[in-house]
């Protein structure tokens, strides 16, 4: 294996709140303390429940937001404090493709409009160079024949056709890195599957790295190769996709897993063990370990008042836990 | 024997538009005993709310045809005019829980008055007893009686629809339609309110109608299972054989479509996209997607009756 494509160290990620009383500045930290790596040409997953960060992690990889402190390493490239001019390279190495296709995608603009854009934007002057950009594209995601397709606005496509024009327009310029932000959660079952094969189509036969963002972890095997674990603005587990599946080592891994159904008529007589309580305040999380109000395996005295660090527990399985060390 | 709590035949409601009659709910049929949970899952358009709104009673003022039987406990509520509906069936029999209901409290209103409205209101009962059944259903949903005086906007979206459910519990009604009840919340967040359905359902005998678009989670609750696509119900089955074994070639396909976490299976998805429900073709309104689709396709099939009350709306399963 080469170099990762990607490596994120110790990324945080504060937004300032400003208090009407007192004047004194608290932060928010929405991303505190990720690492990660994304080797080229593969897929990882960042699951966990809504407000854990995910999207601020996935938007200050992409340097739409400005990094508090850490390192984004892309491609060799240190590109945590990139300045404006560069950052226009960076912009056409990545994409991002939003949860919500149809507010992605502005009402007025057809889909050829809306691919060339980006191509305007990024100096491809030539007509014909940026049409054949533009059939690429939609072949790529299949929008087939592109002819029935070209010319409509987005209020004539389905849930799904939307989704892959936006997935079009992140990949037009061909990058080597997308980030996939709950691309299917606004979207229904069936065509839900429909746009995870798309996204696994674009990684095996275009090599596209992604990085998938989702709170559902019953999708991430299907795609990834590797999974992390995010809560409350931490990773607190990461492992290959199986090892995190089958042998999941974090209490608070151990509770999605239990909760989540798969189809059986069953599960109707079982009651579920579910933590009590809810996700910290990321303006005042608890001390020591982040999941210890919640967490059924809790060591007192330990868990309350010194955080844990990140443990290989197995080879390339990591856990942020007391109980491993 | 169970008794037959609820029976839907042949439920019709169009809604009339500019641009012609939308046929939600055409000629549904289903049915539940006193105990039981019917899930309804199908996919966003399909039909599923205004199928609730039909049997509550709570219609857009653009409904065009309202027909069918909806029979309770025997009775057609179809026969009674709005006046009797209101008083002995909405709230003191049958309660709705709205899709999205949760964002329906009002923020700066104590929890308690919200709550007890139905109870004034309808029932005209004095406010400190209204508070206090208040208290005791919001026990029944794992919170404290103090939050009565708390404020929506102090509460997180679980607590809220926890709320909402004690509330449409308040009047110890018979059946209760739940729409969508945890679809914008978070994972553990949406199973402890499965435990606690789970629960009221145990201990009360509450009849349930569970809507819902997550396959995976119908089977948390459902003891039957209603299949809807594009205005119509296309297989009605027991959970124990739905979830096996589902015989509509679209309950098929949904079911490969459902991603699992402790088995091997393909994913598999529905190329296109239901019909418009505003000139639904002719025949079968799958057909243009099937894969099985044959001659008699062109026709409307039938609902075939399997077992009992279980049937599949299929060509597929026509005896010779
Ligand atoms: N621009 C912002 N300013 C202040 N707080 C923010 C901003 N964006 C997100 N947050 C907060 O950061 C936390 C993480 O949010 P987000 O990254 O959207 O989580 P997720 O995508 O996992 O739901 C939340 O508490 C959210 O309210
Ligand atoms: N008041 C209304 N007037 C006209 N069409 C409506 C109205 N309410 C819902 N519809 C349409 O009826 C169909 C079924 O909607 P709905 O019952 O909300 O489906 P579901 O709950 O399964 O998502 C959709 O095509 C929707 O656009
Ligand atoms: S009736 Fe025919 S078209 Fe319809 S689902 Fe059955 S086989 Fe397919
Ligand atoms: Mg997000
Ligand atoms: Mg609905």
């Amino acid at each position: 294996m080469g170099a990762p494509l990607l490596l994120v160290e110790n990324l945080r990620k504060y937004f300032e709140i400003k208090r009407v009383f007192l004047g004194k500045k608290t932060y928010l930290r929405a991303v505190d303390g990720v690492s990660l790596s994304l080797v080229r040409g593969e897929a990882i997953s960042i699951v966990g429940e809504s407000g854990c960060g995910k999207t601020t992690l996935g938007k200050t990889i992409l340097r739409l937001y400005k990094p508090t402190d850490g390192r984004i390493i892309f491609d060799g490239r240190d590109i945590t404090h990139l300045g404006w001019k560069d950052l226009k390279w960076y912009r056409r190495e990545t994409g991002l493709v939003q949860q919500d296709p149809f507010g992605a995608l502005p009402p007025f603009m057809t889909v050829k409009r809306i691919l060339e854009e980006p191509l305007v934007i990024n100096g491809v002057k030539n007509r014909r160079e940026r049409e054949e950009k533009i059939y690429k594209a939609l072949e790529r995601v299949k929008l087939t024949p592109v002819e029935d397709f070209i010319n409509k606005y987005p209020h004539m496509l389905s849930g799904g056709q939307q989704q892959r024009v936006v997935i079009a327009r992140a990949t037009i310029l061909e990058p080597k890195m997308i980030v996939a932000d709950e691309p299917i959660s606004m979207l229904d079952a069936s065509v839900r599957i429909e746009i995870l094969k798309l996204l696994q189509e674009l990684q095996q036969k275009y090599n596209q790295s992604i990085i998938y963002i989702t709170h559902d972890l019953s999708t991430t095997k299907y795609f990834s190769e590797r999974i992390y674990i995010m809560y409350a603005a931490q990773i607190v587990e990461s492992a290959s996709t199986s090892d995190l599946l089958q042998n999941p080592m974090h209490p608070y891994t151990r509770a999605l897993l239990n909760v989540i159904p798969d189809p059986d008529p069953g599960n109707r007589f079982i009651i579920r063990n579910v933590p009590a309580g809810e996700p910290p305040n990321l303006m005042n999380p608890p001390p020591g370990c982040r999941f210890h109000p919640r967490c059924p395996n809790f060591i007192k005295g330990v868990c309350d008042t010194r955080e844990p660090s990140i443990i290989e527990v197995a080879k390339g399985h990591y856990v942020k836990c007391w109980l491993y060390g | 024997m169970r008794k037959e709590h609820l029976s839907v035949k042949h439920l019709i409601m169009y809604y009339r538009t500019m641009r012609g009659e939308v046929r939600a709910v055409d000629d549904v049929s289903f049915s539940l005993l006193k105990g039981e949970t019917v899930a309804l899952i199908g996919e966003s358009g399909c039909g599923k709310s205004s199928l609730a709104k039909a049997i509550i009673r709570l219609m857009p003022r653009n409904v065009s045809i309202y027909k069918g039987i909806i029979l309770f406990n025997g009775i057609n509520l179809m026969d009674l005019d709005e006046e009797e509906f209101r008083r002995k069936i909405r709230w003191s029999k049958i309660t709705y829980v709205p899709q999205a209901a949760l964002n329906s409290l009002n923020p700066v209103i104590k929890v308690g008055e919200q709550m007890i409205e139905p109870l004034t209101i309808i029932y005209k009962m004095g406010k400190r007893e209204a508070l206090e059944k208040a208290a005791e259903a919001l026990r029944r949903v794992g919170i404290d009686e103090s939050f009565i005086d708390r404020y929506p906007f102090e509460l997180s979206g679980g607590m809220k629809q926890r709320i909402i459910i004690a509330t449409a519990l308040l009047t110890n009604p018979e059946l209760i339609i739940l729409d969508e009840p945890t679809s914008s919340l978070d994972t553990l967040t949406q199973a402890n309110i499965m435990n606690i359905l789970k629960s009221i359902k145990r201990e009360t005998g509450l009849s349930m109608i569970f809507i819902t678009h997550d396959i995976s989670l119908s089977s948390e609750l459902a003891d039957k299972v209603a299949v809807m696509y594009a205005g119509q119900i296309v297989e009605f089955d027991t959970a124990e054989r739905f979830y096996s074994n589902p015989k509509h070639p679209y309950s098929q396909k949904l079911m490969d479509s459902v991603p699992t976490l402790r088995t091997n299976k393909k994913l598999d998805f529905i190329p296109g996209s239901p019909p418009s429900l505003l000139n639904p073709p002719k025949g079968c309104r799958f057909a243009e997607r099937c894969q099985f689709a044959f001659n008699n396709c062109a026709e409307d099939p039938p609902a075939i009756y399997l077992d009992g009350d279980f049937y599949v709306k299929c060509w597929l399963y026509m005896r010779k």
